[in-house]
């Protein structure tokens, strides 16, 4: 029992993960889409370009989801996978990764959002294969004892001169 | 959970506020917001009620600066402090690299101190945190406040110190912001670490980045 731990994205799970988004967005008429995982941080986007701060809108996105997970159990739901925000002119709909991501897709009139959900379902899927793949390699470097996040490895330097005054 | 991202070439990690209402835990990262250049943080969000009160959680994101060509992103957290939004602050707890707990140092607070410590605790455990494993800081708030208890009350009822045992790690470790005070260090027998301790007026900014960069410093020798 220690804390959080850490993990990677690599630039192949990165172009794999940009790749999935990409090809819903052409799918499902979408505006964008993004990926945030559960604490908050936003992975990855794709699409229009937002007009929001991203950093902002993913660790709300976050904690709606994770209220509404609580809100599930309460009602004797063990979760919401898919959770839909229907605003006037644009709206968003999200959906559970793996439990470890949440998919965020921003639409508007241009389409619909059985279109959206029909084409969401299949991304899941696909993006739950990957997920689940790159945190087994993650357990399994840790499991062997290597550090799966060697990139600071020896830079105590850098890291007290970074906080030098 | 700190995630590197190789693409966007960023180092994210979580830092938590925690500790009780009305200690001073919006107000550092307020601070923080004020003082650090509009290109180095993003906007901060607060879920507050009408009164100002945190209701769900205040996030503010700030760039430490860059490490071997990666960018040091904290994303600060506060929760909230009254007792009866605990399933909120549970919530927030999720993922988090390090911990900051905002003590109010004025003597009638000294029970909701107590009390939120031991809440914070119990949150880590149930998601399998260990928090002495963890980057964790102290910060006594408003030693301006006439009615401060002495830091040395605080300690003694908010800091401890826990068993050290891992036989590696027991050999005495001085304060390196406190000469003279020991964060590892035998006692009757027993060796015991404790949390770094710093001293601030939030309100003033006085030790809010003192706080913020210790804490920041350990989450990121915890990846090297």
């Amino acid at each position: 029992m220690t804390g959080a731990g850490t993990w990677s994205l690599d630039e192949s799970d990165y172009q794999k993960i940009t790749a999935n988004l990409t090809s819903l967005l052409k799918e499902s008429n979408a505006r964008c889409a993004l990926l945030v995982d559960r604490t908050g941080q936003l992975l990855a986007s794709a699409g229009e370009q937002l007009s929001f701060d991203p950093t902002a809108f993913a660790s709300l996105t976050a904690a709606d989801f994770s209220a509404n997970d609580q809100l599930a159990k309460m009602i004797g739901e063990p979760e919401f996978a898919s959770l839909f925000h229907q605003g006037e002119k644009e709206s968003m709909y999200l959906a559970d990764v793996a439990r470890k991501v949440i998919l965020v897709v921003l639409f508007d009139q241009r389409t619909t959002v059985g279109m959206v959900r029909l084409r969401v379902k299949q991304t899941v899927v696909d993006l739950s294969a990957l997920f689940t793949e790159m945190f087994r390699r993650a357990a399994a470097a840790d499991s062997q004892g290597a550090e799966q996040a060697g990139l600071l490895e020896g830079a105590e330097d850098e890291i007290d001169r970074l906080f030098e005054d | 959970m700190s995630m590197i991202n190789y693409a966007s070439r960023e180092i994210n990690c979580k830092l938590v506020y925690y500790g009780p209402g009305l200690g001073g835990k919006t107000t550092n990262l307020e601070h923080v917001y004020g003082r650090v250049s509009p290109e180095t943080r993003g906007k901060m969000v607060s879920l507050a009620t009408e009164t100002e009160r945190t209701l769900f959680f205040d996030f503010l994101p700030v760039d430490l600066g860059t490490i071997r060509g990666f960018k040091t992103r904290f994303h600060l957290y506060t929760v909230p402090g009254q007792v009866y939004y605990n399933a909120s602050r549970k919530l927030i707890l999720k993922g988090v690299d390090g911990v900051v707990f905002v003590a109010d140092s004025q003597i009638e607070r000294m029970e909701a101190n107590i009390e939120s410590m031991q809440n914070l605790y119990d949150n880590m455990a149930e998601y399998g945190y260990d928090l002495t494993k963890i980057p964790f800081v102290i910060q006594y708030n408003k030693r301006d406040l006439p009615n401060a208890s002495p830091v040395a009350d605080l300690e003694q009822q908010l800091n401890p110190g826990w068993p050290v045992e891992d036989a590696a790690k027991q050999k005495p470790k001085p304060d390196p912001w406190h000469e003279g005070h020991m964060l590892i260090e035998r006692v009757d027998g027993t060796w015991i670490e404790r949390a770094p301790y710093f001293e601030s007026v939030a309100i003033t900014g006085d030790g809010v980045f003192d706080t913020l960069k210790a804490v920041a410093k350990l989450v990121l020798k915890t990846l090297s």
